[in-house]
Formats: structure tokens, C-alpha cells, sequence
């Protein structure tokens, strides 16, 4: 790796912004993250994302579920909800059929949104229901203190898994295309760029879109499986990693030593949820049909 | 602000309590459903699901109830009036978002068709068993309102009532069916629409800069947003301040979960629904709920024949429950006689009520039938004695 040094000028100008705080709820400032943990670094090229598709942030929503994923939606300067343990893509279904002009984004964890949330993922996906869901997959449970998760490669050392887990993992990104995803990637916090890029295709296109994003967890995965620091895992990510765009996605499996095979494997059209709804109704019921208008009045 | 016409099938109909019920949620304003089938209560959801594509509104069947309850929230704050359905092991199922809707002062609707448990118990018969459940079933200390009619005509009104007090005070509001009341089938008049009183959103007023999410107002309940309009606003079911923001202070946790009760105390202290007969000169009085207070109009029918001063009181709204005018009525009684179809949960609560100053008999059973009127007429000539 290239040493470089980085420049930092003596002063810093009182009026100078980091370009991302717009997007982000800054008294609540400092986050709750680790260092080296690379759930920011996925936050900023959401920011980037959100800037280079030109959203009306007014119109996009985040929905997390619980977790230390689970904690974007507080940061995120947009309508934003916390919900329940594994429930946030059940939530973003009732706030998009509700809203169909929001932006819903799902922003939540491997074991949030694959293990207790399982069964809400296969069913959006089958639904093709107009989410994005961004999965921020550090392999493990952290914010309760590491333990297994659906997603935690074999052998590896877990604080319910002292001597090793022994269970195979899902492959999340066959999983949603397998369950109906419109779109699938996966990159690292290592491919900022491919990742900023990436969610910003999703923000400009409809249907169920899946990007999972391998990100270090050094508190935890990292400290219990002697695999350094985050800056161990970036260089990991950038050895470990090959780009493969449309590879079978069968065939992109991760391990805990292997390669690591990123880029965008699915992006198909499907009608989505609301169209096959409206093609459905319209075919059985003709002009009887009334297009869903669910919001209710205030007073005045 | 009255019912909006769309919603509403005006007329005279001869229909179960399942679909008086889903008349009510239409005539209130629910255009979003979602739902998980489970016996004895998907009727409410299979005739909103044929009635709304034509009125204009979304149903979902969705994976689990679990995401049906969590689904009406999101569609809450995407602007609609939203509800979802379910009986015994699916109520167990939401009990989670229960204290979601609680905790985020989300206004939404929780039909339970109760059935016989624990467990998948008895799927088609009655039992009156998820009382206790409804005000407790999540952890932590919050409000809720419960709603209990005893006919189809009150699946709709009560329906209608649910919602508004839903809207008022920002709580999640249970309906509490049994099997008897769903199943059962009888006139229901539907008036028009410009005599249904609908309760509109508290959506607030002020603009974004001076918005703060949970601020209560004068009455304790926070005026409300929904996503799109430019708030940028969060939502979180950890403890909050006042700006909606995650806080680990004891103090902040002391003054909103107080907030989450003390908000409902107008309910409990007068404007608590009952129906009461009797009472002027009663030395017994049979507190009743749902299928069972039909039951035990016969038992006081029978025991004002033989010279009993039997008196009725029917709580309409369970929780909060009418402690003060239990507590007032004790003072004068000999006893109160409390038939249910379980193994005595309101007649506890009607026991705490009372302080000792009468006398409480519980008449249980467990469910799978009503009772028979003569048990209830023999614990009446009991506590009479």
C-alpha cells in the first residue's frame, strides 16, 4: 500500500463545513460509533448519494430497525424512524403504500434485517415492494456485544460462540435475488465510490433493491478473531476483493478468509407492488377501481 | 369534522359483528389495513379488503402479524388512518408494537376477536381471556384505551369511537371483541355520513424551525407530522425528549412514560363509557363486558322478579377503567357480581376499585360457551344474602 500523507492546514476557517452536515442531525453529534467501525463511512456515501441523484430530501424517508446499524436514522437529517428489532421493512411497507412519493429507504444491519427479520426481507422482495434497503453487514451482533450472527462465517470467534461457530451462513445477496430483488450489489467501506454510485442508482430506480455493504466491526468480529484494526480491514477488503459485476450471485458466497466478490450482481425489471396492485384491480374492477388515496385530513 | 361519505355504506344492514366492525373503520377514516389471517377475526380484514380498492385505500396481507402491526404504524406516519386485526396468538404476536405505538404516540386501531387460550387454545370459540393482556401484554408502564361491544351495532359505533380516541389522544386503541359478538349477526343501522363525527389528525401547525415532536400541549398529548411534509422529523422507540431524540437520562424517561399514563386521565376519571341500569337502588351490582353482559341481562331480569335491587353497570371502555365510579358505587353496595369468560381478570380490577368497602364475586369460565344465565343469577341471590 502507498504511503500518503495527509495535508491538514494549520487553520482551519471558522465558516468551513464538512460538505455532509447538511444531511445529517449534527447536535447529535458526537455518534455512537467506534472507531474504525464503518457504518460513517456508509452514512457519507449516502450523503454523496443523495446530493449526486438531486432527491428532494423532503420526499425521502430512512427506516432502521435496532442495532448499531439501526442508529442511522437518527442521524439522518430526513424523516426518519427507529423501529423495533428486525420490523423496519414491515414499517417502510405501510409508509410507502401510505406515501407512495416518498423515497423509503431501509437502512439497517445483517442480524436486524436476515435473522429476526428474515421473513419481512423474503416477502418485500417478493412483493417487489418500492424499497431500497441498504445492509450494513459487519458479520455480527454488535451493539449487544458480538455475538453470532446469521451472517458470521464458520469457525469464527463470537461471544455466544467461544470455541468457534459451526453454523453455515446465508449468502445475502442469492437470498434477495432469489426471493425477488429487482436489484443486488454488494461493495465494502473499502469502494466508497462504487458504493455512493451504487446507492444512488438505487434512489433513481423503483422495485425491491438490496445493497449489502461489508463493513468492519474491530470492537468485536475484528478483536476476537485476532483480525487487527479497521485499517486492517481495508486492506483486507482491497486485497480480498474482486469485482465481478453480474456474477451469479450462487456463486458469491462470503467466507471469513476468502474472496470477496463485489459489485452489481441483479438489476432486472419487475412490475413493483403498487403496479401489479393497479393492473390487478383495474383489470377485475374497470372504473369501479378508486387509485388508494390514504391520507386522512386535520382539522381546517 | 364529519365522516367522509366514501367510507360510509349508509342504511339498514343485517350483518355480523366482523363486518359491522369493518364498516366502522371505513366510516372513520381507515383507508389502510394490514393483516394476518387467524380465526375468529379475518372478516373484518376480507371485507375491507373488498370494499377499499372501489373507496380508494390500501389492504395488505402480510407475513405475520408481527408485520401487520407494525405496518399500520408506518402507515400512520405516511398520513393515513390505519388498523389491523387478530385474535388470541396473533394479539401475543403484537404485543411488541403495542408498546411502539404507545411509546411513539402513534394513533392506530387493534381489533381482537378473542378466543379461547392459552395458546391456539380454541380457535372458534369465545373467551374473554386477552383483558388483562390488552392493558399489560407489552413491557413497560403506558396507556391504552379498550374498547368492548356487546353487539354488531356497537362494532361499528364503538369502531368509530376507537378511532377518535386514537386521534385525541394519540394511543393505540384496542377493540375488544370475543367470538360471540363477531360471529353474531344482527341489525346494524349505519347512519350518513354527516352525522358521524370523525376526529381529525392534531396535525400541527407550527412550521419546521419551531416544531418539536413530542412537546405536549395543554392536554399533554404532542401534535403530530407525517413524513413528506418537510419536518425532518425522527421517530424512535428508545426514551425521547422532547425533539424525538434518544435519551439515557432517568429523569427524561420519568416525565415521558408519566406523560404516556397521565395523558389518558380524562378517560378514566369521567368520561369513561359505561351503560348502567338500576343503580339508583341497588344493593348488587352485576359488572359485565361483550357477549357475557347480554348474558347477564337475563340474570338481572330474573333477579329483579324475585325482589332482588339488582343494578347493571356494562364497561364500554375496559381500560382505562372506571375506577372512581366503581370506588363510588362500592360505598353503597353490598357486593358486586363480575361474570367473564376467564378466571377473574376484571373482577380483580374491579376488587382494587372497590377498597374493600364491598364485597367482589367472581363468576368464571374459561371459555369455549357463555355462561349459563342461572350461575350468574345464583351468585347475584348470593351476594344479595
Amino acid at each position: 500500500m502507498n504511503e500518503t500523507t495527509l495535508e491538514i492546514p494549520c487553520e482551519i476557517p471558522e465558516d468551513a463545513r464538512n460538505p455532509v452536515e447538511p444531511f445529517l442531525r449534527m447536535d447529535r453529534m458526537p455518534h455512537i460509533w467506534c472507531a474504525g467501525c464503518g457504518i460513517g463511512t456508509t452514512v457519507n456515501c449516502f450523503t454523496r448519494a443523495l446530493l449526486d441523484s438531486k432527491a428532494n430530501l423532503d420526499k425521502v424517508a430512512v427506516v432502521s430497525g435496532i442495532g448499531c446499524t439501526g442508529r442511522v436514522a437518527g442521524y439522518a437529517r430526513l424523516d426518519s424512524f427507529h423501529t423495533t428489532h428486525g420490523r423496519a421493512i414491515p414499517f417502510a411497507t405501510g409508509l410507502k403504500l401510505a406515501n407512495p412519493e416518498l423515497q423509503v429507504v431501509v437502512y439497517s444491519g445483517d442480524g436486524d434485517l436476515f435473522a429476526i427479520g428474515g421473513n419481512h426481507f423474503i416477502h418485500a422482495a417478493r412483493r417487489n415492494m418500492d424499497l431500497k434497503v441498504i445492509c450494513v453487514n459487519n458479520m455480527i451482533y454488535a451493539m449487544t456485544g458480538g455475538q453470532t450472527a446469521p451472517t458470521t462465517p464458520g469457525t469464527a470467534i463470537t461471544a455466544t460462540a467461544p470455541y468457534g461457530v459451526s453454523e453455515p451462513t446465508f449468502n445475502l445477496a442469492s437470498l434477495a435475488e432469489a426471493a425477488g430483488a429487482s436489484y443486488v450489489a454488494r461493495w465494502t467501506t473499502y469502494h466508497v465510490k462504487q458504493l455512493a454510485r451504487s446507492m444512488e442508482e438505487v434512489l433513481k430506480r423503483k422495485g425491491f433493491c438490496f445493497i449489502e455493504v461489508l463493513s468492519p466491526c474491530p470492537t468485536l468480529y475484528q478483536r476476537r478473531n485476532k483480525m487487527g484494526d479497521g485499517l486492517d480491514a481495508m486492506k483486507d477488503y482491497k486485497a480480498k476483493s474482486k469485482v465481478r459485476n453480474g456474477a451469479p450471485t450462487g456463486e458469491c458466497a462470503l467466507s471469513m478468509t476468502g474472496e470477496i466478490v463485489v459489485g452489481k450482481f441483479v438489476d432486472r425489471e419487475r412490475p413493483d407492488y403498487l403496479e401489479l396492485l393497479r393492473a390487478q384491480m383495474t383489470e377485475t374492477l374497470g372504473d369501479r377501481y378508486a387509485e388508494p388515496e390514504v391520507s386522512c385530513c386535520s382539522e381546517g | 369534522m364529519h365522516a367522509d361519505p366514501k367510507g360510509v355504506l349508509t342504511g339498514v344492514h343485517f350483518i355480523d359483528g366482523d363486518h359491522a366492525c369493518c364498516e366502522g373503520t371505513l366510516a372513520a377514516g381507515a383507508r389502510f389495513a394490514a393483516g394476518y389471517p387467524i380465526t375468529p377475526s379475518t372478516e373484518v380484514v376480507e371485507r375491507f379488503a373488498s370494499r377499499i380498492p372501489t373507496i380508494g385505500g390500501i389492504f395488505i396481507q402480510m407475513e405475520d402479524e408481527l408485520a401487520a402491526s407494525i405496518a399500520i404504524q408506518g402507515a400512520v406516519w405516511g398520513g393515513a388512518k390505519a388498523f389491523t386485526v387478530t385474535s388470541g396468538p396473533g394479539f401475543s404476536l403484537m404485543m411488541e408494537h403495542i408498546g411502539y405505538a404507545a411509546i411513539t404516540e402513534t394513533p392506530c386501531v387493534f381489533i381482537d376477536v378473542q378466543r379461547g387460550g392459552p395458546s391456539t387454545g380454541l380457535p372458534t370459540l369465545p373467551a374473554q381471556a386477552d383483558m388483562m393482556q390488552a392493558r399489560w401484554g407489552s413491557h413497560g408502564d403506558y396507556g391504552i384505551v379498550a374498547l368492548c361491544p356487546n353487539s354488531p351495532q356497537e362494532c361499528f359505533d364503538l369502531a368509530v369511537t376507537a378511532f377518535n380516541l386514537s386521534e385525541e389522544f394519540r394511543v393505540p386503541v384496542m377493540m375488544m371483541l370475543d367470538e360471540c359478538v363477531g360471529h353474531m349477526t344482527e341489525k346494524v343501522v349505519i347512519p350518513e355520513a354527516e352525522s358521524i363525527a370523525v376526529t381529525p389528525r392534531r396535525y400541527t401547525k407550527r412550521p419546521p424551525a419551531e416544531y418539536r415532536p413530542f412537546e405536549p400541549m395543554v392536554d399533554l398529548v404532542p401534535e403530530m407530522v407525517k413524513a413528506g411534509d418537510g419536518y425532518r422529523f425522527h421517530v424512535t422507540g428508545l426514551t425521547h425528549d422532547e425533539r424525538g431524540y434518544p435519551s439515557m437520562h432517568g429523569d427524561t424517561q420519568d416525565r415521558m412514560v408519566r406523560r404516556l399514563q397521565d395523558k389518558l386521565k380524562p378517560l378514566a376519571n369521567g368520561r369513561a363509557l359505561c351503560e348502567t341500569e338500576d343503580l339508583d337502588d341497588a344493593e348488587v351490582v352485576v359488572v359485565s363486558y361483550e357477549i357475557t353482559s347480554r348474558v347477564a341481562q337475563r340474570a338481572l331480569q330474573a333477579a329483579r322478579r324475585q325482589g332482588i335491587r339488582a343494578g347493571k353497570f356494562r364497561l364500554v371502555s375496559a381500560w382505562p377503567f372506571p375506577s372512581a365510579r366503581i370506588r363510588e358505587l362500592a360505598g353503597r353496595v353490598k357486593a358486586f357480581v363480575v361474570p367473564e369468560l376467564n378466571l377473574g381478570q376484571m373482577a380483580l380490577e374491579v376488587e382494587r376499585a372497590a377498597q374493600g368497602k364491598a364485597r367482589t364475586i367472581s363468576v368464571s369460565h374459561a371459555g369455549g360457551t357463555v355462561h349459563d344465565p342461572d350461575t350468574i343469577l345464583e351468585a347475584i341471590l348470593e351476594a344479595a344474602r
